[in-house]
């Protein structure tokens, strides 16, 4: 059912979703049990009357809180609990800026384009190199990607990572991943933009370490170059 | 057989003892509470966001903002000496007193327009800044139930200039209650718009 | 207040609240097919992209040649949306149902302020004609989601057209009459009340129309607030939600229309459902022939959700860029409102165990209701939780949760209303068998349309993608696509039947039976329909609402509310 993981935390999602289920599967085949059991055993007949129960006794009462009691802790707090620390991993750890790589993702309509800091290892200066539609990642390395929008709020959603971020103009907001398994991923948009939204896909390319600094050699000598020029 | 809005219909007695009117005023002003929340917190969240804001003090005429300020303290108190009226049954204060505080609110909104067409020449406008923006849409939103008020005094002085059967004051409180709302909105916002 | 005579008076600018809440009806009940259709233009779109679609595909603009192209499906999804919550929904379980049933159930002769309540559905109509325009003016209808997000909706130059400014005049208009609605409501549930009425004592359905009152009152102003800035930004140039290259001259905040939107959003949400859940205690008690088990626990979880509601918005925006540790407190909040949920669910099964089950039509929609919610609620956990969310939030598996509370249960409940209280209104029962085919129908289709989105979306299926096979991802998902797309049309085929039901009982002969369900409340005390002033005499209640087979009388199983006080019978 789940895309492909090919991400280092991503697994906390699928269990975090399974763990939900489990949860919330009992109380649905008890709603549905009751439902069926009741319409065949309550149904009217010739003889019998309803029962007569208002369910304010002191009895009704504390079955009442008990299960409220189970509902809170079996399961609300129970999924809570673990959600917060699947997010804290995911979403609340960010890699020391020197141990991870730095991309700068800019959303337009619709379009993703994506700055690499280059070989001088500063944003903003003429050797970054810049390509739009495809993005390459090493495994095994911390990444921040650091998302901005041109126009209108887009989101920048991995589902191999199982991440997504929005991006808005005027304010950067962070996405930190980690890859594990090199492939050529999809990038979604994952919010509504404007005609041209289905159409906003991007490549995800995750690639072993050598692979990665190879390509991201080349990258920078043809920017380095271009700048000398 | 008419009915308006402002009719207590039935004049019935109710369930919780207090009259429709009147209840429907409370109601009508929590929702009140709750847009101007809306607007006044846009501009909290604006500013304060804001990298760099400009001083109010610079733009804005304070002293005609204060000068409007009173004016519209005094025609509260223009209202509630029109409700005491009412209750007495004294028709001729009552509708001297609800004419009054129209007067203010018409000189309250004849100022603003003032210093609205100040303000525009001075080149601040809606659509100069954010600061002009959240401006001009939280008085002009303020000025319009400013408008609103002055139309049901009116209503209500032209109903109650004649009459032998004793004053019915719920429509009166039921006013008041509202144009002292539309007071302290403006209390409000000249406090966050112009001395912060 | 004396009857009038002219046909204008009685019919069209009428202040009964009769006659008020069957004018929300057809109207809502015209923009549920509308928007209804437009779901099926959507589902056909995504079961085959970009394939002309026969007979509706007329309806839309000429140059598309009957094929749902982008642009066109941006706006069959917005317009669907916004139709449905604001045109239909709200219209006829809040303005038709509440309308009609509140005097009626607190035994009062009409609203509190019956020339206001006249001025809300016309405020109403008014709004139903300027979003009707939005298909016929230049640049066609709106296109940025019944949500709106800025800065897509808010900059002209990125979404021109008068189609999307004339929408958002258009909620506005249908969100004053909703406040004025509400005020009305309120008023007239504290004021009206007839002698021996105590709070305590009205029906389940009574409460729902309160507590929804309440949030429809402080809310609806904050998007009026939004909704004014957002069409300054539209149409005089200020730029209170962009931001970035978009606003040069230094903007505003696109992140503050969605808090401004959502803080209205979800408490929207509830406002939708509390009806139901009062309708729910109702008809469940009716058609088991026993007391709603729990009164006084439903009335205090219904009212805690109506307070926890207000606060829970933010789970609409864990991607959104907010501060994480307002995430959790929207987290935590959020969960934890299914505690009073679990304990109305609670009562509900218990009101039904040991009863005396009647599966008359509206029965079956009530049950209904409980199957559906109860997979709508639940799958609310799943997007409650922050890092779950993240992942599926946008996702069809949203669009199925929202839609397994809204368009399933909303709708059942809806439906379960209609057959129910259709006698009470027309003096003539829907037929009882096309009721269940109805339902029956309705009851599998509609689960062949959602349950297939869940699974989707958890494996990545985006929403609002008008070619979701752009994506190799979701390739895989084409036979999923087909199955909701013949559940939609068979859905579709469902309401025929009940729209047929509806026309033909209409004009087929009244019966005018008081009381063919053996109901308690006090709407079932009077004539069906009941009189221009509603009772003959106001009356005075004795009783609790669902004095269903008590033991105090033997030869029937239910004692009305305002029956004269028996001896032995509790209160």
């Amino acid at each position: 059912m789940f895309p492909q993981d090919a991400s280092l935390n991503g697994h906390r999602i699928d269990e975090l979703f399974w763990l939900a289920c489990e949860l919330t599967a009992p109380a649905f085949v008890i709603v549905v049990a009751v439902l069926a059991i009741s319409v065949v055993r309550f149904r009217a007949r010739e003889g019998r009357r309803a029962s007569y129960t208002k369910g304010d006794s002191p009895r009704a009462l504390g079955l009442t809180l008990g299960l409220v009691l189970v509902v809170f802790v079996g399961i609300d707090v129970n999924l809570a609990w673990h959600d917060a620390h699947a997010f804290h991993e995911l979403f609340e750890k960010p890699p020391a800026p020197d141990q991870a790589l730095r991309i700068r993702v800019l959303a337009e309509q619709f379009l993703w384009s994506f700055r690499y800091a280059g070989a001088d290892g500063q944003f903003d200066t003429a050797d970054d190199p810049t390509m739009t539609g495809e993005v390459h990642i090493p495994t095994g390395k911390p990444v921040i990607f650091e998302l901005r929008s041109r126009d209108v709020i887009h989101s920048f959603c991995l589902p191999n990572m199982r991440v997504k971020q929005d991006a808005l103009p005027g304010m950067t907001t962070y996405l930190y991943t980690e890859a594990t398994v090199p492939g050529r991923y999809e990038i979604m948009c994952a919010q509504l933009c404007g005609f041209g939204h289905y159409a906003m896909r991007g490549t995800l390319v995750v690639e072993t370490p050598e692979q990665f600094d190879q390509w991201m050699r080349e990258r920078n000598h043809e920017f380095g170059v271009a700048r000398a020029e | 057989m008419t009915t308006t809005v402002l009719d207590p219909p039935h004049a019935h007695a109710t369930a919780t003892g207090i009259p429709n009117l009147k209840l429907g005023m409370w109601l009508f002003l929590a929702s009140e509470v709750m847009f101007f929340t809306g607007l006044v917190g846009s501009y909290v969240v604006l500013r304060l966001g804001s990298r760099e804001w400009p001083d109010p003090s610079s733009i804005l005429g304070l002293n005609v903002l204060a000068f409007n300020t009173f004016v519209l303290i005094t025609s509260s108190v223009t209202m509630a000496l029109g409700l005491q009226a009412a209750r007495e049954n004294d028709r001729t204060r009552l509708v001297r007193f609800l004419g009054a505080t129209a007067a203010l609110g018409l000189t309250f909104l004849a100022i603003k327009l003032l210093d609205y067409r100040h303000l525009v020449h001075e080149g601040f406008t809606p659509v100069s800044s954010l600061f002009g923006s959240c401006y001009f849409m939280l008085t002009g939103f303020h000025g319009l139930h400013v408008l609103g008020g002055v139309t049901a005094l009116t209503v209500l002085a032209l109903k109650n200039r004649r009459g032998a059967a004793a004053i019915d004051a719920t429509p009166i409180e039921a006013c008041g209650l509202y144009w002292h709302f539309v007071d302290l909105v403006w209390i409000v916002l000249f406090a966050i718009l112009c001395l912060v | 207040m004396s009857e009038p005579t002219s046909f204008l008076r009685r019919y069209v600018f009428s202040t009964d609240h009769k006659v008020i809440g069957k004018q929300y009806l057809f109207t809502g009940l015209f923009f549920l097919l509308v928007a209804g259709l437009f779901a099926i233009l959507i589902r056909w779109q995504i079961a085959h992209p970009f394939q002309p679609m026969p007979v509706l595909g007329h309806l839309l603009s000429s140059d598309s040649h009957g094929v749902v192209i982008p642009t066109e499906y941006s706006k069959l999804f917005t317009m669907h949306g916004s139709l449905m919550v604001f045109f239909a929904v709200t219209p006829i379980l809040i303005g038709a149902f509440g309308n009609f049933i509140i005097p009626l159930q607190i035994g009062a002769r009409d609203m509190s302020f019956p020339v206001l309540n006249m001025l809300s559905y016309w405020v109403y109509a008014l709004g139903s004609v300027a979003v009707l325009s939005v298909f016929f003016v230049s640049g066609g209808a709106a296109s940025a989601g019944w949500t709106a997000y800025a800065p897509l909706s808010s900059s002209v130059k990125i979404t021109p057209g008068f189609g999307q400014t004339i929408w958002i005049v258009a909620i506005a208009f249908s969100g004053t009459s909703t406040l004025l609605g509400a005020i009305n409501y309120i008023a007239t549930i504290l004021n009206e009340r007839c002698p021996g009425m105590d709070l305590m004592r009205m029906p389940l359905t009574t409460w729902g129309f309160f507590y929804t009152s309440i949030l429809n009152l402080l809310w609806v102003p904050l998007i009026a607030a939004a909704l004014f800035m957002l069409v300054l930004d539209r149409t005089v140039g200020t730029s209170f939600f962009t931001a970035g290259p978009l606003a040069p001259r230094g903007g505003g905040q696109p992140l503050l229309y969605q808090h401004l939107f959502w803080g209205f959003g979800h408490p929207e949400v509830y406002i939708l459902i509390l009806p139901i859940w009062g309708l729910l205690g109702d008809l469940l008690a009716t058609f088991s022939r026993k007391p709603a088990f729990g009164y006084r626990a439903t009335v205090i979880s219904m009212g805690v959700i109506v307070a926890v509601s207000q606060v829970v918005w933010g789970h609409h925006m864990y991607t959104a860029g907010m501060n994480p540790i307002l995430g959790k407190t929207f987290m935590f909040l959020t969960v934890s409102i299914s505690m009073p949920t679990a304990i109305f669910f609670f009562n509900w099964l218990a009101t039904i165990w040991g009863g005396a089950i009647q599966l008359k039509t509206p029965m079956l929609f009530a049950l209904g209701v409980v199957f559906v919610f109860a997979l709508g609620g639940l799958t609310g956990l799943f997007n409650a939780v922050q890092a779950l969310d993240v992942y599926i939030h946008d996702t069809t598996f949203v669009v199925g949760h929202f839609h397994y509370t809204l368009a399933a249960s909303v709708f059942f409940g809806m439906l379960a209303g209609i057959y129910f209280w259709f006698p009470k209104m027309f003096g003539r029962a829907l037929d009882e068998r096309l009721g269940k085919v109805h339902f029956a129908i309705s009851f599998l289709a509609l689960n062949g349309v959602f349950a297939p989105m869940m699974v989707m979306g958890v494996g990545g299926a985006l929403r609002r993608l008008a070619d979701p096979s752009h994506y190799e991802l979701l390739r895989k998902f084409s036979t999923w696509n087909q199955v909701a797309w013949w559940s939609a049309f068979a859905l579709l085929g469902g309401q025929l039947v009940f729209a047929y039901n509806f026309v033909r009982t209409l004009a087929s002969r009244p019966t005018n039976v008081q009381n063919p369900w053996n109901a308690t409340t006090l709407e079932w005390a009077t004539s069906s329909p009941p009189p221009h002033e509603n009772f003959p005499a106001i009356p005075v209640v004795c009783r609790g609402p669902y004095e269903y087979s008590s033991p105090a009388v033997a030869d029937r199983d239910f004692i009305a509310q305002n029956e004269p006080a028996l001896e032995g019978a509790s209160a």
